[in-house]
Parts: C-alpha cells; structure tokens; sequence
C-alpha cells in the first residue's frame, strides 16, 4: 500500500507553471493563426494545436505520460474508436 | 504489566483501480462530446459561410478570456493535488478555492456572453434566430448545446470541489471506547497517556466499579490513512476538471476563431 504511493512519483510545481505557460503561449498562437485568414488551412492549424495542448494537459496535468500502460492503451484505444467514428462518418458524407 | 491490543484497521484502498475507473468515465464524456464534435464538424463541411459569418457574431475576447481563466484553474487543480500529496493540506485547500473561484468566473463571463446573445433575440427557436439562414440556426443550436452542456460540467466540478473542501478541511474526532465487561480486568488501574519517550502526558482516576465505559476521544487527527484517501478523490475530481478544460480547447478555437 505504502510502496505503491512512493511510486507515485511527485512532479514539481515548476513542471505545471511551464506546462502553464506553454499553454497560454498556445493559446496566443492559436489566436494569431485564426487572424491570418488562412481560409481552410485555418480550422487544421486550429485542431493541430488544440490537439498539442490537449496532449499536454493529458500528459502532465493529468499525469498520463507517468501512468503505467495500461492507462496509456485505454487512452489510444479511446482515441482510435473517436478517429474512426469520425473518419467513418465523413467518408460517408463526402462521396454521397 | 505491558498489556496492548493493536488495533487493525484494514481499509479497501486501490488508488489505481480508482484512477482506471475515473478514466473510463472520462472516456465516455470524450465520446459524448466527441458526438457533438462530429455533428459541428459535418454542419460546418455543409455551411460553411453561414458558420464563418455566425461565428464573427460571438465575443472573440470573453472567449479568450474564458479560454485563459480555464487553463489557468487547471494549473491550480493540479497544484492543489501536488500540495497535498506533499501533506500541505492548507495550501492545497487555498489552490482548490482559488480553483472553485475561476470556475465562478468562467461562469460569470458565460452569463454576460449567453446574455448579451439572448438580448439579441438570438437563442434556439427564437423567432429572430429562426429567420436567419438555415447553417447559422444550427451554428447557433451547437453553440448553445455545446457550451451549455459544457458549462453544466464545469457547474458539476465545482460542486465536486466543495465536496472536496469538506473532506480535505475535515479534522475527524477519533473515538476509542471500552465497555463494562472489558473494564473489570483494570479495577483499581487507571489509564494512562505517554509520549514518544514513555514520559507520562496524563493519568486518570483508578477504575472504579462504577464506571460503566471509558472512552478515548481523540480531536481534530487527520490521519495519514485520511489524507491518502483524500488524495485518490482528489487527484480523481483533478483528472474530472481536465477533461473540461480539455474540452473547452476545443470548443474556443471552432466556435469562436473560424470566422476571423
């Protein structure tokens, strides 16, 4: 019982204030993308990067990237079965 | 005569069959939201000049600002779990209210928004709305679901968090009781209380017949069992207010920024 809390390792508050950071900074970003008019490239710069601040707030903020992989596959598995419904669904919608 | 009864306190404590469990739940609202996503996705495939023009209608800024209140309470989420797995149970119960506060804001912020909106007449099946061309209907009809189912989340984490306020600020009294039948071996002893080093604390009156029960009441112990558990809800509530700021990034950049 006591072993499996040491093993739980303590990240630094430093990590989360530069996770924090980085974060905001994306977000900056992501704002200055949507003013550049880039038409349809826009809402892919705009998944791409919310998709980079989600991976770090899974990772860091909420631990996975120091979770076993058990916890890592359910994620993939997860994220696999949304790719395909929505992968599906537009080649369906597509070539009708 | 040394007589001493350990007392076992054997309590079910899986922190990591905790965590699986809360991730599956996680992934369920992922999927939930995800269902959403696709609806926005396809709708904006389908109008995308009605989903461009009704999207410049919306409060770039509180959006932004909501954007960065939410991230920012994220980080106190997470340091208030950090706090206390180092057993700083005050500072982490400041970042959880200071976490609770920002939720507030972000509601507060989507009050005026969601206001302002329905001062417009702009709000599912108003009669203004419903003369606007087909895809803004639905630009708006997604933008009220999405944002108001999100917003019940983050109404559900706040409540989570008090919740946790009262299990982490807690000081549980710790009774010890021995009954009459018990008691007859100590007639004429009396109960006594030692420190570390055996130094006496406190010594109480011989046992008497009279006395019926004695009872040890220990006040204001957080036990280390106490805040181990504390932490597995905690970090659990954590991972819960994530998934909402995760789907709020999101939400900000597609409903917000394709129209800039």
């Amino acid at each position: 019982m006591d072993k499996k809390h040491e093993e739980h390792q303590l990240i630094g508050y430093g990590t989360y204030i530069m996770v924090w950071l980085a974060l905001l900074i994306l977000t900056g970003l992501t704002i200055t993308v949507a003013g550049l008019n880039l038409k349809n490239f826009a809402i892919v710069a705009a998944i791409c990067i919310a998709g980079f601040k989600s991976m770090l707030v899974l990772n860091y903020f909420m631990h996975l990237k120091f979770e076993s992989a058990l916890f890592k596959n359910m994620v993939y598995i997860t994220l696999f079965t949304l790719v395909i419904i929505i992968g599906l669904t537009f080649t369906d919608i597509s070539f009708r | 005569m040394n007589q001493s009864a350990d007392l076992v306190m054997e309590k079910h404590f899986d922190p990591v069959g905790a965590r699986v469990g809360m991730w599956l739940f996680l992934f369920t609202e992922l999927l939930l939201f995800g269902g959403l996503f696709l609806l926005y996705a396809i709708y904006l495939n389908k109008y995308p000049d009605e989903f461009h023009y009704a999207s410049s209608q919306l409060d770039q800024f509180v959006g932004a600002l909501n954007t960065i209140i939410l991230l920012t309470s994220s980080l106190t989420m997470v340091l208030s779990v950090g706090a206390l797995q180092r057993k700083a149970r005050n500072l982490s119960i400041l970042f959880l209210v200071i976490t609770f506060l920002l939720g507030t804001a972000f509601l507060v912020n989507k009050y005026f928004e969601w206001g302002a909106k329905i001062h417009h007449g702009i709000y599912p099946n108003s009669p203004e709305l419903l003369q606007h061309p087909q895809g803004e209907v639905i630009f708006y009809g997604l933008y009220y679901t999405m944002t108001g189912l999100h917003g019940l989340h983050v109404i559900v984490g706040m409540v989570i968090m008090l919740f946790l306020l009262v299990f982490i600020g807690r000081k549980r009294s710790t009774v010890m009781t021995m009954a009459h039948t018990n008691l007859e071996r100590f007639l004429g002893k009396s109960i006594t209380l030692s420190g570390p080093k055996n130094q006496k604390i406190w010594q109480s009156e011989p046992i008497s017949e009279d006395i019926q029960e004695v009872k040890l009441v220990f006040k204001g112990i957080v036990t280390e069992e106490k805040i181990n558990s504390n932490i597995v809800k905690l970090e659990n509530s954590g991972l819960y207010w994530h998934l909402v700021d995760i789907i709020w990034i999101f939400l900000f950049p597609l409903f917000y920024l394709i129209a800039m």
